[in-house]
């Protein structure tokens, strides 16, 4: 089914042996200058590019501690050369997160540093070129900034974060990535990634009120744009539609109901993820951000809560007081914002919700710690809470759960392969092979537990695994939703679910937890 | 006084200043640079504590390197804190008292040269054997690594074969810190062990070694997971606030 080979599965990691430009031929479609103008990036390489990158290196070394310090202090110890997906499922050496780092940092040295100017072929420096644009293009589109490669750096290298000043550096000079700036150009007109304008989504919604009421027999509400209610949810657009993102959806909108808390959505801010991360741009960042302050402060809410998606809960809990704060306005009483994780787990602990675990019986369950929420973000206030909280989500929710392999699970986590702005099929090769590591432990505990499903809480974990899943011999369903599996083991006051638990509808008991 | 005498007191003088303004030079730049958006590796500490009990584990054991590779870790240990008791043990030529602490360190300080060249060779070899690393290597990696194995065995060949004249040493040495310039024992050793020594002061601010004051301006390893009780944001992002 495929034009490349895809990686083995070994029944334990094998790190591969070096082959050089393995995956030079793998680069994403180049924007076209229309959709680079409105983010503020030229639209075809200027005739002084080279004065033009340089001058944005030294601009973003000024103003980034992480860049400056990272490209200084690299002591080339090799700790991380294996620790990226995608060097392990494609062998090229540029993709050890040290070697691509050396990319921007050979420019840097060159003009930056005492040693790269007169010295350059002692420390490896070089000048800037088309060829190295290219190259640069070319390997930090090979980055899924899933920061892996930090946690294993004695001095917490993050190869993201050069990442993204490199292609913040290739927007500057009119090099920019058509998937990003498309989607981020589309946000800033309508309001989401997808393009979804109001009446669309309107009509999801109703959809999907429709779905639960025949599913359960109860009136569970998904209202839009409605003013004065106590929360807003921020989702990502995927949820509205693509599968298994829509299970989630429904679940997050059972779990309102049983709560008894009034809510919307909006379609001014109807999209969670945030591209302006993956190009690097604080300002795009802050700028699509900003579209879900403006809902809140119309909308009149008290609270915003964050359905499942990993980049954008990284933005959430990490930046987004930094981007849009401050959030006076909003009620103190809760962490601002809020995971629907954090907001589901209390339910539970309060035993507010009702479970009925064996509605997911016929599932085996593996949890994917997606990177940014693993690497990136938190979660109920204790440190290493967005472990434990989707654990116990699907603990609550199912009788039957495993953990894959130490080392590729918690922080350790191994990216899906399509994160940090790859999710397109131009580079369907590259995102097919960062999967491998992540396919061979579901592989083994499929072998030894004999797990069914793979969860996750990242729109583009889900979307990816849904792509990439048959590859390695799995089917595309296998991959589900944590509030997919809330939502299926969930019982609603009411429901046909609870007649049939009790006997009868009218006799109703006191709510039982899982 | 010698000519050789007298060059290697200047060269001290200028290598140290070098060092010393290099190296403040750009810790004033990493401490000035902003770090506008909060970005620990996380899980990180909740609170201030935390962190620097991070730190303290990141530079004391190296914690993260041991989750990554043994044997880097194993052999940057060896070299480190074998070079850590060689150099507190060389500070009895720079104290008069002797520090008493620095007495007791002596007897290490001897052995764990040994530690610290073994450390050296150890990763010197991953430069060549594991293809990965010989892959990142440039030149100047090999070269960082030259220098330090030719002062521990020029050291080393002090302390265990062919003794220098320590007390004039000592004289030579109290003499910097005192700015009167004392004769130096010229001797082919120590003049090999003082000259790369020199070098590896002056190439320290403006090499790789910039990772021992690095380490400590990383904000994936120094910042406190308080993103959602604390606001943060740098000068130039407040100034995107105004323009609207
Ligand atoms: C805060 C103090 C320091 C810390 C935490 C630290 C930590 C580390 C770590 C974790 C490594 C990587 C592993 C390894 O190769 O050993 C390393 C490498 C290295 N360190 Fe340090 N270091 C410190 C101070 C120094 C000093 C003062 C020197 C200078 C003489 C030095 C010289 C080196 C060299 C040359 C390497 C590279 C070794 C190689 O080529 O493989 N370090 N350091
Ligand atoms: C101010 C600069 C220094 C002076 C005056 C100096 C002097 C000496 C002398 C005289 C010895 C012989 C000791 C004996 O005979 O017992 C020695 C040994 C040694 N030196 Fe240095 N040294 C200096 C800096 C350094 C530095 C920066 C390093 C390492 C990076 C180093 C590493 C060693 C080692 C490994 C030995 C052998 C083990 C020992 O006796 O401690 N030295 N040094
Ligand atoms: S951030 Fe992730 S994808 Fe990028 S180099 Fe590091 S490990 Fe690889
Ligand atoms: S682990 Fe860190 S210091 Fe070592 S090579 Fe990788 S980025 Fe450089
Ligand atoms: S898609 Fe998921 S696993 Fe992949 S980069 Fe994002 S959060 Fe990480």
């Amino acid at each position: 089914m495929a034009d490349f080979d895809v990686p083995e599965l070994n029944e334990y990691p094998i790190v591969p042996k070096l082959r050089e430009g393995a995956m030079a031929h793998s680069a994403p479609f180049v924007a076209a200058g229309k959709f680079q103008g409105p983010l503020g990036f030229p639209g075809e390489l200027p005739d002084n590019w080279k004065d033009v990158a340089i001058d944005k290196m030294g601009e973003l070394l000024g103003k980034y501690r992480s860049l400056q310090v990272f490209l200084d202090i690299c002591v080339h110890c090799g700790a991380c050369t294996d620790k990226c997906h995608y060097y392990l499922g494609t062998s090229d050496p540029k993709n050890m997160p040290v070697a691509r780092q050396d990319l921007l940092r050979k420019v840097y040295r060159r003009y930056f540093t005492f040693a790269g100017k007169y010295f350059p072929k002692l420390v490896g420096a070089v000048d800037l070129t088309e060829d190295v644009l290219d190259e640069w293009y070319t390997y930090f589109h090979q980055c899924s900034q899933c920061r892996r490669c930090s946690v294993f750096c004695p001095y917490g290298i993050d190869t993201a974060e050069i990442s993204m000043a490199a292609r913040e550096i290739l927007d500057s000079v009119g090099k920019g990535q058509k998937y990003c700036n498309e989607i981020l150009g589309k946000v800033f007109v309508i309001g989401n990634n997808l393009g979804l304008p109001e009446p669309a989504l309107k009509n999801t919604l109703e959809g999907l009120e429709e779905d639960i009421e025949e599913e359960t027999g109860v009136k569970v509400r998904l209202p839009l744009d409605e003013k004065g209610v106590d929360i807003l949810l921020v989702t990502p657009s995927a949820d509205f539609f693509a599968e298994p993102h829509v299970d989630g959806l429904m679940g997050y909108a059972k779990v309102f109901h049983a709560a008894g808390v009034s809510w919307t959505l909006s379609s001014y801010a109807s999209e969670a993820g945030n591209f302006g991360m993956f190009i690097g741009s604080y300002e795009n960042m802050r700028r699509a951000a900003m579209r879900i302050r403006e809902a809140a402060i119309d909308l009149g809410v008290k609270r915003i809560v964050f359905g499942e998606c990993g980049h954008a809960w990284r933005i959430a809990y990490s930046f987004l007081d930094t981007l849009i704060g401050p959030f006076d306005f909003l009620d103190q009483n809760y962490p601002i914002p809020q995971h629907i994780c954090e907001f589901t787990n209390n339910l539970l602990k309060e035993g507010k919700l009702r479970m009925n675990k064996a509605e997911n019986d016929h599932m085996k369950l593996t949890f994917h710690d997606s990177c940014n929420v693993a690497r990136g973000a938190g979660m109920g206030q204790v440190e290493g809470g967005q472990f434990t909280i989707p654990r116990d989500l699907i603990r609550a929710s199912c009788n039957y759960f495993y953990d894959m392999d130490q080392d590729t699970i918690l922080d350790a986590t191994f990216c899906c392969g399509g994160g940090g702005g790859l999710l397109t099929d131009d580079i369907i090769e590259l995102r097919v092979k960062g999967a491998q590591p992540r396919m061979e432990a579901l592989k083994k505990v499929t072998e030894e537990h004999g797990v069914t499903n793979l969860a996750a809480i990242c729109a583009i974990c889900k979307s990816q695994f849904a792509k990439t899943l048959p590859y390695y011999g799995f089917t595309m369903d296998q991959i589900v939703s944590v509030h997919q599996l809330v939502s299926n083991a969930i019982v609603l006051k009411g429901s046909e679910q609870e007649a049939e638990l009790d006997g009868s509808a009218e006799q109703q008991g006191e709510a039982e937890t899982a | 006084m010698s000519l050789v005498s007298t060059l290697y007191f200047g060269l001290f003088y200028a290598a140290t200043l070098i060092l010393v303004i290099g190296v403040a030079m750009r810790i004033k730049k990493y401490a000035q640079t902003p770090a506008p958006l909060v970005i620990p590796t996380m899980p990180a500490p909740r609170t201030e504590a935390g962190v620097i009990m991070r730190m303290f584990r990141e530079v004391v054991f190296f914690e993260s390197l041991f989750r990554a590779n043994k044997w880097t870790w194993i052999f940057g240990y060896l070299f480190h804190f074998g070079m850590v008791l060689v150099l507190l043990r060389h500070l009895r030529y720079f104290t008069e008292p002797v520090w008493f602490w620095v007495n007791w360190v002596q007897p290490f300080g001897k052995y764990a040269a040994f530690a610290m060249l073994a450390g050296l060779l150890g990763l010197w070899a991953r430069r060549f054997l594991v293809d990965r690393v010989r892959y990142i290597s440039t030149p100047s990696d090999h070269l960082m690594l030259a220098l330090l194995v030719g002062i521990a065995l020029s050291g080393m060949g002090m302390t265990f074969l062919v003794h220098t004249d320590v007390v004039s040493l000592k004289a030579f040495a109290l003499g910097l810190l005192y700015l009167s310039p004392q004769p130096l024992p010229v001797d082919l050793l120590l003049l090999t062990h003082l000259g790369l020594v020199v070098t590896l002061l002056v190439v320290f601010p403006i090499s790789k070694l910039l990772h021992a004051p690095g380490v400590f301006f990383s904000p994936t390893r120094n910042q406190t997971d308080n993103s959602r009780e604390r606001r943060h944001i740098a000068d130039w992002a407040k100034e995107l606030e105004t323009k609207q």
